[in-house]
């Protein structure tokens, strides 16, 4: 794990009432957010989550309360400056249409001052952060940009000036469920590198369990119902409320908490593109492997191909320009990849590390066996833990 | 006609000059207090609202009577003249910016101010440039409306191709009163499709690539 560099922030007894309104919005939330956490806000709607995330760079001000950020208290501070220096990510990237990708993300850089040549190095060096080649993305207006490619792009155009803190407002609200599967682990393996300190709200239980650290739970007037790491909520819910929240089948979530990672992975043959295709293809027979996954210069997955389909060529092709190979992050859930599996036609999964580079192959079997072998654990854990036998 | 244009061709071509450079001036003008007055009632629906009302009511004024009324202000010359042209010019505009800045999505906004954009910053960087393709359709509207009534404003001895017009019509029966007329008027015509022409191609070259349609 790289090291951190988050800053914690601090909430006291903070407050927000609206005018002609008899309940405050937001009553008397007091919170520790630890640095290099992703801290996610989760409730019904109405509860005050987005008021609260607001109230930390100050779009909302509170009505009474402080909140510190790595000990300073943000109320003494211009609030553009204090703007500038936490990054801010919301529902669909909220790109500016008459701006390039590279003007999107270079405006808090040129709000700071930066000369142009860092800023320049600073979105090439952003956009390989999150899986966009540069040179084909960087002139492209927001409308020539799929739905997950903009939310790629708000995402670096969050993290431009490298702020300690950033605030994500239901960053993957808007895009299709594999997009935002894929968004998530993107998200996680940036986090991975950086330890910054993200304040993510969303309204869906199951994104908070996968990317938080920590989960807080809120009632209406942003009152906590619970606030600790997702393992504990779904062993032990605080209260009914926050019980019907997580909602049936939190053991099934159990899942979610699972990663790729923790799967020994199956190593087939692997080639590059341009190699040579008849020592590649021994390998493979040695090997007794039916498919290559075929990896580009930076090591990345390109394409899989059927021995067959090899068979009688002199290299290694590159893959079609319409090829687009599915693949998962190694920080995916097990749910995740059973979901990508299925669509697969080699009915495993290519999986993929730190900035796509390859890792190795996922198959069904492996992911049934680390179920079972999750129930045994959580069986054998309640044994122990309650030997009345009481369900958990 | 032929030969009265070309008998006539260097006072023409002055005049038509003094035409274009009074209605560009003007709508020049008449741009800046309009957007100017946008910014300023545009985020209250109410004020917005009454703008918007003020301003078709504005185009109902004959521009004969304005200018009529106007004479004992600004007297008779060039100053009424621009003051009248300026006054219709803006409402078209006023009307549009109005409705391009409140179109503006507000989480755009939002976003911006969230990244710490002050308010002026916000609206000169995000706002206007997002409104502008609607702004630039009231000033198109502005200009062809703006032609005709610098015409009119020839009445009170403004400049501009409207002296030819009135002559032809003051002399109605005499020799060339009607080529006068016919001239000043198809000089007009011409020079508004000249103009909306030039304000396509400003178009083009001030709206991002990013918005156009």
């Amino acid at each position: 794990m790289s090291e951190i560099s988050g800053v914690d922030i601090e909430l006291t007894d903070v407050v927000k009432r609206y005018p002609g309104q008899k309940k405050p919005a937001v009553e008397g939330l007091s919170l520790h957010i630890p640095a290099g956490e992703i801290v996610m806000f989760v409730g019904p709607s109405g509860c005050g989550k987005t008021t609260s995330l607001k109230m930390i760079n100050r779009l909302i001000e509170p009505t009474s309360g402080s909140i510190r950020i790595g000990g300073e208290d943000i109320g003494r501070q211009n609030d553009d400056d204090l703007r500038r220096r936490i990054g801010y990510v919301i529902q669909g990237g909220s790109l500016f249409p008459h701006m390039t990708v590279t003007q999107n993300i270079a405006l808090v850089p040129g709000l700071l001052g930066w000369d142009r040549r860092r800023t320049a190095e600073r979105v090439d060096e952003l956009l390989e952060l999150v899986g966009l080649d540069p040179a084909r993305y960087r002139d492209r207006y927001p409308r020539e940009l799929s739905g997950g490619q903009q939310q790629r792009v708000g995402v670096a155009r969050g993290l431009a000036a490298d702020p300690p803190v950033i605030l994500m407002d239901e960053p993957f609200g808007a895009v299709d469920p594999i997009t935002r599967q894929r968004l998530q682990d993107e998200l996680l393996s940036i986090q991975e590198e950086l330890r910054k300190t993200i304040v993510c709200v969303t309204h869906d239980f199951d994104e908070a369990v996968k990317l938080g650290d920590r989960i807080l739970i809120l009632t209406e007037g942003a009152q906590i119902a619970q606030y600790d790491k997702p393992e504990a909520i779904l062993a032990s819910p605080a209260n009914r409320f926050v019980a019907d929240f997580v909602g049936a089948g939190a053991a099934l979530k159990q899942l979610t908490l699972s990663r790729v990672s923790e799967i020994e992975l199956s190593r087939p043959t692997v080639a590059e593109v341009g190699a040579a295709a008849s020592p590649v293809l021994s390998a493979a027979k040695a090997a007794g492997d039916t498919s290559v996954v075929i990896l580009d210069g930076k090591r990345r997955p390109v394409d899989w191909m059927w021995t067959t389909d090899l068979d009688g060529l002199d290299k290694v092709p590159a893959p079609p320009d319409d090829t687009d190979l599915v693949t998962i992050d190694r920080r995916a859930t097990l749910n995740d990849a059973l979901d990508t599996m299925l669509m697969s036609s080699h009915g495993s999964a290519v999986v993929t590390g730190r900035r796509d580079e390859y890792l190795g192959v996922v198959d069904f079997q492996a992911v049934v066996t680390r179920i079972q072998e999750h129930h045994e654990e959580q069986a054998t854990r309640v044994d122990t833990e309650d030997p009345t036998g009481a369900p958990a | 006609m032929w030969d009265y244009i070309t008998e006539r061709h260097s006072q023409l071509l002055y005049q038509s000059y003094q035409h274009l450079s009074l209605v560009i001036q003007c709508v020049l003008l008449a741009t800046v207090i309009a957007v100017g007055l946008a910014v300023v009632v545009h985020r209250n629906p109410r004020i917005a609202a009454l703008a918007g009302g003020v301003s078709a009511i504005g185009l109902t004024i004959p521009s004969f009577a304005l200018l009529g009324l106007l004479i004992p202000l600004a007297g008779i010359g060039t100053a009424t003249s621009v003051v009248a042209v300026t006054f219709y010019a803006v409402l078209p505009i006023l009307r549009n910016a109005v409705v391009g800045l409140a179109g503006v999505d507000a989480t755009l906004i939002e976003s911006a101010r969230g990244m710490g954009m002050g308010a002026i910053r916000t609206l000169l960087r995000i706002e206007i440039p997002l409104a502008w393709p609607v702004i630039l359709a009231g000033v198109r509207v502005s200009a062809q409306m703006s032609m005709g009534i610098a015409a009119i404003a020839a009445y009170v001895l403004g400049p501009g191709l409207g002296s030819f017009i009135f002559t032809g019509l003051t002399q109605i029966g005499g020799a060339n009163a009607l080529n006068s007329a016919l001239v000043g008027t198809l000089g007009v015509v011409l020079l508004a499709l000249v103009l909306d022409a030039l304000l396509l191609l400003v178009g083009r070259l001030t709206t991002s690539r990013g918005i156009r349609v």
